[in-house]
């Protein structure tokens, strides 16, 4: 099984260089587009002679650019992440322990409320059909016009910091997971569930022994699919609150002060977090399940 | 009707019973009219097409089914006591294992819902593991096993239970011929060793033949019992006796049997 996966890997880091230097490759020429009709109109007022090489060379090193290129923004990302002290209020890396720690809260807040809606739509017959409305309607309204008044509305009974924060990210994971539980619940097998029946099994001995253990793949899907919505609602939450802290609040210093490099730093080490933490939460399933399963390849289940 | 052996007791005492599945395309017939009494100890198969209501009846002895007219009582009492007071091991067409759970989980699952103590399952489980011939694969995982495997482990479960009753729903039909052979020879001495009631559903006339003490022959729209062949092969017997005069004497009543109860013709 190991040489497979040695195999498997090996097969994906060629396709996977490839893709990441073509991706570079479209960023440079976009920054040379994008950030063209400046240049060309500076040019023009300084009466200089230019060519391709000297726009293109130009385009990639411009303090406002409309697109800074991919070294600017590592050059940006080095800056606030290894040259500043972590402590320091101008490093990436505490504004990404900010909105982490929120993330983290509001996943696990999340994913106990979508576990626990699950249970009750699937034990209780009336609560599938007067709360699955509800939740969907839930997820209808944009989350940027709700989330100032979440924070507004828990300030004033005197919940203030990162709880608030939290309970935007937790709007947005619940979702998913309670989706994924209710379906994984559902999954086992009618013939297991009549084989509880001829046990005389009672209700919560056949959710704890079947509808839940069988439920557990499912379960992983959607806490993947949360944690990663977990990012989304964090930073969303640092937006509207005038936070100080946080990859949100960065974003929108970024954007008042016209730091291109700053908002790109922000967005990647966003995105760098959430992959982190999905295929963190990657590795959690595969122990579960070799655990679980007796490390039963994944394909025969 | 039945071989009177004696002073044994009725287990499965069924008369008139019908049961009626109401459709979209109107009302089924799943059942109707079946009068049937087994005796402690008996090894009775149901065999018929597919179709014949024989699975559905043994559903509605395990109260996974409920009758619409006539009267059943299981032990004695109505299908669902006797379920609520667990007097059956059920064995389903497919083996039907937890794949989360070991092999001797899967066995001790019964017993962990009954709420027995730990050392008490473990003991039940390498017992009734050792009486299908598994002894040894109690910490594998189902994955691991083969068709055959599996379907021991799902029988070894029904066991643990410690029921009087089996009920097995075509629990070799899945299988290939030359293990059907081979679980069949050791179903047979299991229930020689256990003195259990076993009602055993298929659709395999040989397989039939060669288990029972008595064959239920139905036969479909509606289902109904058409003939019921007593058959006491000697026993201690093996795959042999299939050969035998009286065997295919039995065969042959079965398919004539089946044969006049127009079961072939929509097949």
């Amino acid at each position: 099984m190991t040489r497979v996966r040695h195999g498997r890997i090996g097969g994906n880091a060629g396709p996977v260089t490839v893709i990441s230097l073509a991706l570079i490759l479209i960023w440079y020429l976009g920054a040379v587009y994008l950030n063209s009709a400046q240049l060309i109109d500076r040019y023009q007022k300084n009466d200089v002679d230019w060519t391709l090489s000297q726009l293109a060379l130009d385009s990639w090193s411009m303090d406002r650019a409309v697109l800074p290129a991919p070294h600017q923004v590592a050059a940006e990302l080095k800056k606030s992440m290894i040259d500043t002290k972590v402590t320091s209020k101008r490093s990436l890396v505490f504004h990404a322990w900010v909105t982490l720690s929120s993330t983290l809260l509001g996943f696990l807040f999340g994913t106990v409320l979508g576990i626990t809606l699950a249970i009750g739509i699937v034990t209780v017959r009336t609560l599938d059909q007067s709360l699955m409305p509800w939740i969907i309607a839930s997820q209808t309204v944009p989350i940027l016009a709700i989330a100032p008044m979440i924070i507004v509305v828990l300030g004033s009974i005197g919940i203030t910091g990162l709880v608030p924060k939290s309970m935007i990210s937790m709007y947005l994971c619940f979702f998913p997971v309670t989706v994924g539980m209710v379906k994984g619940l559902r999954s086992p097998d009618p013939i297991l569930l009549d084989l509880m029946k001829t046990y005389n099994g009672g209700h919560s001995q056949v959710l704890l022994k079947l509808r839940f253990p069988a439920a557990i793949p499912y379960l992983f899907a959607s806490l993947k699919v949360g944690i990663a919505l977990s990012v989304v609602g964090a930073i969303v939450a640092e937006l509207p609150t005038g936070a100080q802290g946080g990859l949100g609040a960065r974003l929108l210093v970024g954007s008042y002060y016209g730091q291109v490099n700053m908002i790109w730093a922000a967005l990647i080490t966003a995105s760098a977090l959430s992959a982190l933490l999905v295929s963190l939460i990657g590795v959690i399933q595969r122990l579960a399940v070799w655990r679980i399963r007796g490390m039963q390849p994944m394909e025969a289940r | 009707m039945s071989p009177g052996t004696g002073n044994s007791s009725t287990v499965v005492d069924i008369s008139q019973l019908s049961l009626v599945f109401q459709t979209g395309d109107g009302p089924v017939h799943a059942l109707s009219g079946i009068d049937l009494k087994i005796q402690s100890g008996e090894f009775v198969t149901l065999i018929g097409p597919s179709g014949c209501g024989k699975t559905t009846l043994l559903r509605v002895i395990a109260d996974l089914e409920s009758h619409t007219a006539g009267e059943i009582k299981v032990n004695g009492v109505a299908p669902e006591e006797a379920r609520l007071q667990r007097s059956y091991g059920y064995v389903f067409q497919s083996p039907a294992l937890y794949p989360w759970r070991t092999v001797e989980q899967n066995v001790s699952l019964p017993l962990e819902i009954m709420g027995r103590p730990k050392a008490e399952r473990r003991e039940l489980a390498r017992h009734y593991l050792e009486l299908v011939n598994l002894t040894g694969f109690d910490g594998k995982y189902p994955w691991q096993l083969s068709g055959g495997m599996q379907q021991r482990v799902s029988i070894a479960r029904a066991l643990s239970l410690e029921a009087e009753l089996l009920l097995m729903d075509e629990p070799f039909g899945a299988l290939d011929e030359i293990t059907r052979d081979h679980l069949n020879e050791q179903l047979l001495r299991l229930w020689e060793k256990t003195s259990k009631t076993i009602v055993f559903v298929t659709h395999s006339i040989p397989e039939a033949v060669f288990l029972s003490t008595r064959i239920v022959v139905m036969s479909p729209r509606p289902g109904r019992v058409i003939d019921v062949i007593d058959c006491n092969l000697p026993t201690n017997r093996a795959l042999e006796v299939r050969e035998s005069p009286e065997f295919l004497q039995i065969a042959h009543q079965v398919r004539e049997g089946l044969r006049s109860g127009h079961s072939y013709d929509d097949d």
